[in-house]
């Protein structure tokens, strides 16, 4: 190999090898009744590093999309790898954030942080100075020993960001985590998703139904269409990686993508 | 209110001192929303106040401790919720005493209680001999139940074919009259001790299987899920996940299940014993000894509550998560 060769390979996500890659991915639920046609002929790359939201109508297959990628879900046709290997059971080195926190609801914030250690045997020391971290870069602290159901729900869905991100997985999949809070809860917790993006270096891929939230987060959107879930665009507005309300919403790269969003939405008859 | 909550707004922001300001409006924000769970407790415990209102003011502090409320507040609430069935319990109890005083009915059928507090005075040694042979009974019997009956539940929510083959026959048994069985049990198992305990075990072991199917079925999806991207074993998210959350159903179906095993072992004794209050209870009624017949009832039922009381607490040690969350009764029947 070349050195010009050499440098152009570590140039930016010119040839770095997608870190997910979907191929030709079909889903189809089987029931005694009716047969679902869930996700239809569905491909996407995702680079390391990269911030990815999938937007798209409720019914579309978003949670299924994300399943898959997590081996949650078998695929009924095409193919997904993951670090290069192909999914064919429930992947352990990703981090998943669930649509409804999913926490523990006898277990303080800390020891539900801590439940992802506990369940992969991690180093217990290493795993408490991390949950530590965590707990201080999400705001948490001095909660530590609050139980969910005495935290709001912004709270509740940063404790569960904690424990996806506690074993430092290089893919972090977030199934509509901030879909419940309330529209200013919503917002912090997206400059927040997106300060932790920026400081963990953490390939996210996000799934989500709001358009400002796909935006605002994403340095690439899919665009989903109503089921049988296919993508029907990607966007790349182009915007620097750190956002902020006050500078990124009124940003022409912002608005012109979010319009357009809209539009795609819009165009399958769904109000967001 | 004697803490003042919005002490601790102050510290907990102040701490937080190097974090951004919409963070700081995220945590006055959650501030807003949640009643403080410890003020609340106080406040419902602290006489004679409905629960409601102090809940209301409670609001705008959230106070996240652990710590309990104190035990003079725990004393306080206790008696606010038991002082109703007392009352009530006193006004059945006077009038027993005042039918009996204008011998309304005769004597040998209702005794005065008087006559029920002699004889335990007199026969107390006797009668803890008896007592301490059914709750023993009553014990054995339970904790089988429960162990057999929360393995059982766990079979038969991880193997398919177990419930397919199992749940129906269980299900089915529980129309048998187990009261039927009893003498086939004398006849099998003796006199002894055996054919009431197995009697308890088979009338307890319903509602502890039932329940604990109930709840370890209740477990959510999502959190399985959860458990398959941590790489966990099923025996490490059966104990980190499913059982503990199954818990609050079977605590409620063990409460159901001790006071039940408490007529499996009587009903054993009234078959064929020659010890426990079963056996005494036939023995004053062939006698028409009425005062002894009602100071064994009262004995048997003090069996039933206790050992009752005795599951509610290991109900509030195990699961105090669960306890604080169901909350107040008031609110949530109004
Ligand atoms: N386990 C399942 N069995 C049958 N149908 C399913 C299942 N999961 C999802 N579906 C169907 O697949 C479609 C997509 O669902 P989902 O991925 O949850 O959509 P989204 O997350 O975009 O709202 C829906 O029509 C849903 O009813
Ligand atoms: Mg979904």
């Amino acid at each position: 190999m070349t050195t010009a060769a050499a440098l152009e390979a570590s140039g930016p996500a010119v040839d770095t090898e997608p870190i997910i890659e979907v191929s030709n991915l079909s889903m189809r639920f089987r029931s005694k009744r009716s047969e679902t046609l869930a996700l239809d002929d569905v491909s996407l790359s995702v680079m390391p590093g990269e911030f990815v939201t999938i937007a798209g109508p409720s019914g579309c297959g978003k949670s299924t999309l994300l399943k898959i990628i997590a081996g949650l879900t078998l695929v009924t046709d095409g193919e997904v790898r993951l670090y290069g290997e192909r999914v064919t059971r429930p992947q352990r080195e990703i981090g998943f954030a669930f649509q409804r926190s999913a926490l523990l609801e006898w277990r303080g914030v800390r020891k539900n942080i801590l439940l992802q250690a506990e369940m992969r045997g991690m180093d217990r020391r290493h795993a408490e100075e991390r949950a530590e971290h965590l707990i201080e870069l999400t705001g948490l602290t001095g909660f530590e020993k609050a139980l969910p159901h005495e935290l709001s729900g912004g709270m509740q869905q940063r404790v569960a960001l904690c424990r996806a991100l506690l074993h430092e997985p290089r893919v972090l999949l977030m199934d509509e985590p901030f879909g419940a809070l309330d529209a200013l809860t919503r917002e912090q917790m997206n400059i927040e998703m997106n300060r932790i993006w920026r400081e963990t270096g953490t390939t996210v891929v996000l799934v989500t139904h709001s358009v400002p939230e796909a935006v605002f987060l994403g340095s690439r959107i899919v665009v989903m269409s109503p089921r049988p879930g296919r993508i029907v665009e990607t966007l790349v507005p182009g915007l620097p990686d750190e956002r902020e309300y006050s500078t990124t919403l009124t940003d022409p790269r912002f608005t012109t993508a979010a319009e357009r969003l809209r539009d795609l939405l819009g165009a399958s008859h769904v109000a967001e | 209110m004697t803490d003042d909550p919005s002490s601790d707004t102050t510290t907990s922001s102040a701490t937080r001192s190097t974090t951004t300001s919409w963070e700081n409006r995220a945590m006055t924000t959650t501030h807003g929303v949640r009643p403080a769970p410890r003020a609340r407790r106080a406040a419902a415990a602290s006489g004679g106040t409905r629960p409601e209102s102090p809940a209301r003011g409670g609001r705008g502090a959230t106070t996240v401790t652990s710590a309990g409320p104190s035990i003079g507040s725990r004393v306080l609430s206790l008696l606010s919720a038991s002082w109703r069935p007392v009352a009530v319990l006193l006004v059945l109890f006077a009038a027993w005493w005042f039918v009996a005083w204008r011998e309304m009915v005769p004597a040998y059928l209702i005794p005065s209680p008087g006559a029920v507090w002699q004889t335990m005075v007199d026969d107390w040694a006797m009668l803890l001999e008896h007592t301490w042979v059914t709750t023993m009974e009553t014990i054995i019997g339970f904790v089988l139940a429960a162990v057999i009956g929360v393995a059982t539940a766990v079979l038969l929510v991880y193997s398919k074919t177990a419930e397919k083959a199992l749940y129906p026959l269980i299900l089915f048994a529980q129309v048998i009259p187990k009261i039927a069985i009893a003498p086939i049990l004398v006849v099998w198992f003796g006199f002894g001790l055996t054919p009431k305990i197995v009697l308890a075990v088979l009338i307890a072991f319903f509602p502890v299987v039932v329940s604990a199917v109930a709840g370890l079925r209740s477990v959510d999806p999502e959190l399985l899920e959860l458990s398959a991207t941590m790489g966990a074993s099923r025996w490490k998210t059966f104990r980190k996940i499913r059982f503990p959350g199954s818990l609050p159903q079977l605590m409620s179906g063990l409460k159901v299940a001790v006071t039940l095993a408490v007529v499996g072992a009587v009903v054993g004794e009234f078959v064929g014993a020659d010890r426990g209050l079963g056996y005494i209870l036939l023995l004053a009624s062939g006698n028409l000894d009425a005062p002894l017949l009602f100071a064994d009832l009262i004995l048997m039922s003090m069996i039933g509550v206790v050992l009752f009381l005795l599951v509610e607490v290991l109900e509030r040690v195990l699961i105090p998560w669960h306890a604080s969350r169901r909350g107040n009764l008031a609110l949530a029947s109004s």
